[in-house]
């Protein structure tokens, strides 16, 4: 007999992406912490081995600070380049083809934002950008909203996995719509990571009970008061969420059922 | 000569490669992506491509994000 115990689950249980295994679930960022010791350490916690990063201009009055890749090791972890703050997808395949360039993989988080104030994507770039990218070799993971459709199409433009949102970038306001996600899930082949949204351990947890594959969060670490014990709470979140999706929840009863035999009873 | 860098205009003095350039300006070539006149400069090619006078310049690394 297998052994049910959740700390068995994990080496059973990888996330397989475009034939790649990892071991967790939890896919984390390293915008926005106070250091870059605190970034790792973070990560370290969050037990997360796919780790997404930006391409920025590097500031030639300060070239001589540490840069993040002398702190994150890509024996470590593997390092996903984003496309974050395009707005059209002419940007975004720039972006994905220096990151390339500077990296060790041909994985692209893709991002083309439609809007500066909910930073919503522009879907009909971003299915744009994949095809291109995807076309040129790269393995596009999406970021997305919890349409169906343009989900289906991302899928049908060669995207390795699909990325919705549970809500909106840096929000915090958690899983907004779960059953347009089970929907996602129910429908597509490729795995459906949720990106973004996430607020704490609680949402991650509803989150992964839909069945997602994955999830993927930055703000809710990064702006928690204590950064690497809210990614600690993050890793154990994600499991268990993980472990009671597979486990098959009870049927929800608008009526109590006993516990304790009703039979037995003394007269 | 004049290059434009990350939309900055400035003199390279020394000339020569994109290698030369990066030394210049004390970057650590093995830590960032290069690109020439919207074209990247593939690494294994940084000091074998001249840079030539009205050069525009992109120097990007990863940095934190989500």
């Amino acid at each position: 007999m297998t052994d049910e115990r959740i700390d068995s689950l994990e080496g059973r249980d990888p996330l397989m992406i475009a034939g790649r295994s990892f071991t967790s679930r939890l896919i984390v960022g390293t915008g926005k912490y106070r250091s870059h010791e605190e970034t790792v350490e973070a990560i370290r916690a969050s037990g997360a081995e796919m780790v997404t990063v930006a391409v920025r201009r590097v500031d030639l009055d300060a070239s001589k600070q540490e840069s993040l890749l002398h702190h994150l090791d890509p024996e470590e972890f593997f390092l996903l380049p984003n496309t974050a703050g395009c707005f059209t997808a002419d940007d975004a395949i720039r972006y994905a083809r220096l990151g390339r360039e500077a990296g060790l993989s041909d994985w692209v988080k893709l991002e083309v934002i439609g809007d500066q104030e909910t930073l919503l994507p522009d879907t009909e770039a971003l299915l744009e950008a994949t095809r291109v990218l995807k076309a040129e070799g790269f393995t596009v993971l999406p970021y997305t909203n919890d349409d169906l459709i343009t989900a289906l199409r991302l899928e049908e433009a060669g995207a390795a996995a699909v990325m919705p949102l549970a809500s909106p970038i840096g929000s915090g306001l958690g899983l907004l719509n779960p059953l347009n996600i089970r929907l996602l899930k129910s429908r597509l082949s490729v795995p459906v990571i949720v990106d973004a949204g996430v607020g704490t351990a609680s949402d991650a947890c509803l989150t992964m009970e839909q069945g997602v594959d994955g999830i993927l969060m930055n703000t809710a670490l990064a702006a928690a008061e204590r950064p690497v014990l809210m990614a600690s709470a993050m890793r154990l979140a994600v499991r268990a969420g993980r472990a009671a999706y597979l486990a098959g929840r009870m049927p929800t009863r608008e009526w109590a059922v006993p516990s304790s035999p009703s039979t037995g009873l003394l007269d | 000569m004049k290059v434009e860098v990350n939309g900055t205009s400035r003199e390279f003095v020394a000339g020569g490669s994109v290698l030369a350039l990066l030394a210049e300006l004390e970057i650590d070539s093995r830590m960032v992506v290069v690109e020439r006149n919207r074209e990247i400069v593939r690494r294994d090619d940084l000091d074998r491509v001249q840079v030539e006078d009205g050069d525009r310049f992109e120097i990007v690394q990863f940095v934190g994000g989500g």
